[in-house]
C-alpha cells in the first residue's frame, strides 16, 4: 500500500546553518512514528515543514500522493497560494509544544473555530462536533472556561480536540508534554494513547522514551540534521547500532 | 485678577455660544479624521507586514514622510497646493483628509506594534489548522490585538482633539478659528485673554473624558494580561 507521508530529500538552512541535510523517510497510514534526538538535531524543524511552517529549502513532502505546499506547473515546483496551503494544512492536524491556543476564545470556540472560519461548517454543527472532541479528551464540562483559568494539560487536551475537530488526516505531535509540570504529562499521554489506539496516523517527536517504546511501530532518531538510525523501538531503544544513539539514550535515562 | 474676572463674566454670554457651535465642528473634524486614520492606518499596518518588500517599503516611506513633516505643512500641501492642481477643497474637508491622512501614520504605527505584540504562535496555530493568513488575521490576531491597541489610540484621539486647533489656518470654522475671529472684531481686543482662556476650557471638555477613557482600557488591558 502506498505510504500516507512521503519525505523526499528534504534540506533546510536558516542562513548559513544547515538544520536538515536531506531527510527521507515514509509514514504508512495509520502507522505511529516517534523522533527522537537530541535539541538541535532538527526533528522539530523536520515536524514544521511536514505542514508547511516552515518552507523547505528544497526536497518535497507527499501526502497521500499529493505535493505539499507546492505543485507542478509544467515540470516545475511553484508554491501554492495562500488558500491552496490553507486547504493541505487542514488535513494536517499539529499539536504545539507551548499549546498555542486561542486566549481570547472559550474552550468550545477555540475548537470550533476553523471547522468554521475554514471550512465553513455552520455553527450548531461544528458546536456539537467540538464538544464530542472535548468529551473525548475529558474536557466537555470546561466547555466555557477560557485557556488561562485551564491548567496546562488541560490546555494541551483542548490543543488536541481543537486538531481533531479539523479531522485530519495525519497528526503531527512536537513535544506535546515538554512545556507541562510532570504531574499534568500522564493525562496528555493518555489521550495521545487513545489516538494511537484508534490507528491514526502519527508523526510524534517526544522526549517521553517509555512513552514512544510503547505507542510506536517505529521510533527513527535524528541527529546533525538527519537519520542515523530507525527500527522498531526495542531495536532502537535496546539494541542501537550506533553509539550516538546509545550515548543520548543513557542521557535521556539518567535523567 | 479681578478686573479679568469681572470681564470674563461680562464678556461670556457673547463668546461661549460661538465657542459652543464651534466645538461642534472641531468634533466632526476630530470624528471624520479619526475615521480616515483609523481606516487607511490598518492598510498601512498590513502593508508594513505584507511579505512583499516593495509593498513594505511604501507602507515605511509613508510612515516616515507623514511623522517627519509637520501636520501643518501638510494642511497647506493638500489645501493649498492642489488647488493649483485643480483639487479643490473646502476647509472641512481639507482639514478631514489632511489631518486623516497625518494620522494614519501614527495610527498605522499603533496597529502594527498590536499585532507583532502577539506572540508569533498564535499565527502559526491559525495557519496550522488550515486558516489563510486573511482570516487568521481577522479571527485570531486582530481581536487580540485590538485589546493591546485601545489605549494608545485613545492617546491619539486626545492628541487629534487638540491638533485640529490648526485647521484655523486654513479657515475650518472650528474652535480655536472662532476664538481668533472674536479677538480680531476690534471691541474685544482687551478681552483676548479671557476669550483663549474660555477657549482652552471646551478643549478640556473634550480631551478629559477620552483622558478618563485610556486611563480605564489601559487597566482593563492590564487585567487581561
Amino acid at each position: 500500500m502506498d505510504p500516507l507521508l512521503r519525505i523526499v530529500d528534504l534540506h533546510k538552512s536558516f542562513g548559513s546553518l544547515e538544520v536538515l541535510t536531506g531527510v527521507s523517510t515514509d509514514v504508512a497510514r495509520g502507522e505511529k512514528l516517534s523522533i527522537i534526538g537530541p535539541s538541535g538535531s532538527g526533528k522539530t524543524t523536520l515536524l514544521r515543514c511536514i505542514n508547511y511552517l516552515e518552507k523547505p529549502t528544497s526536497g518535497h513532502i507527499y501526502i497521500d500522493d499529493k505535493l505539499i505546499g507546492e505543485k507542478q506547473v509544467d515540470g516545475k515546483f511553484v508554491h501554492l497560494s495562500d488558500r491552496e496551503l490553507a486547504e493541505e494544512r487542514a488535513e494536517i492536524g499539529f499539536v504545539f509544544q507551548r499549546f498555542n491556543l486561542f486566549p481570547h476564545l472559550s474552550a468550545l470556540d477555540n475548537v470550533t473555530v476553523a471547522p468554521r472560519r475554514a471550512l465553513g461548517v455552520p455553527k450548531a454543527e461544528a458546536d456539537a462536533r467540538a464538544m464530542a472532541m472535548l468529551e473525548k479528551v475529558g474536557l466537555a464540562h470546561k466547555a466555557d472556561e477560557f485557556p488561562e483559568r485551564l491548567s496546562g494539560g488541560q490546555q494541551q487536551r483542548v490543543a488536541i480536540a481543537r486538531v481533531l475537530a479539523m479531522q485530519p488526516k495525519l497528526l503531527l505531535f512536537d513535544e506535546a508534554t515538554s512545556a507541562l509540570d510532570p504531574e499534568l504529562i500522564g493525562e496528555v499521554l493518555k489521550v495521545m494513547r487513545e489516538l494511537a489506539d484508534e490507528g491514526r496516523t502519527m508523526v510524534i517527536v517526544t522526549h517521553e522514551i517509555q512513552f514512544a517504546a510503547e505507542v510506536s511501530d517505529r521510533v527513527i532518531f535524528m541527529d546533525g540534521g538527519n537519520i542515523v538510525e530507525e527500527g522498531s523501538p526495542g531495536e532502537i531503544l535496546k539494541n542501537a547500532n550506533h553509539e550516538r544513539t546509545r550515548t543520548f539514550l543513557s542521557q535521556i535515562i539518567e535523567r | 485678577m479681578g478686573e479679568f474676572l469681572t470681564k470674563l463674566w461680562q464678556w461670556s454670554p457673547e463668546v461661549l455660544p460661538v465657542l459652543w457651535f464651534a466645538t461642534g465642528m472641531t468634533v466632526v473634524v476630530t470624528v471624520g479624521a479619526l475615521i480616515v486614520a483609523l481606516i487607511l492606518g490598518l492598510l498601512i499596518a498590513l502593508m508594513r507586514i505584507s511579505r512583499v518588500r516593495w509593498i513594505r517599503w511604501i507602507a515605511l516611506i509613508y510612515t516616515d514622510v507623514l511623522r517627519g513633516t509637520p501636520a501643518l505643512v501638510q494642511l497647506f500641501i493638500i489645501y493649498f497646493g492642489l488647488s493649483d492642481l485643480g483639487i479643490e477643497f473646502d476647509p472641512v474637508t481639507a482639514a478631514i483628509v489632511g489631518l486623516g491622512i497625518n494620522g494614519a501614520a501614527y495610527v498605522g504605527e499603533i496597529y502594527r506594534a498590536g499585532i507583532e505584540a502577539i506572540h508569533k504562535g498564535q499565527m502559526e496555530a491559525s495557519l496550522s489548522l488550515g486558516m489563510t493568513p486573511i482570516k487568521a488575521m481577522r479571527f485570531i490576531i486582530l481581536p487580540q490585538a485590538v485589546r493591546i491597541m485601545l489605549p494608545p489610540l485613545c492617546n491619539y484621539a486626545i492628541l487629534l482633539v487638540k491638533d485640529t486647533a490648526i485647521i484655523s489656518t486654513i479657515a475650518a470654522p472650528e474652535i480655536m478659528f472662532e476664538a481668533r475671529r472674536l479677538v480680531q472684531a476690534t471691541f474685544m481686543h482687551s478681552v483676548s485673554g479671557q476669550i483663549y482662556l474660555m477657549c482652552a476650557f471646551f478643549y478640556l471638555a473634550l480631551t478629559l473624558p477620552l483622558s478618563h477613557i485610556a486611563k480605564r482600557l489601559e487597566q482593563a488591558k492590564e487585567r487581561w494580561q
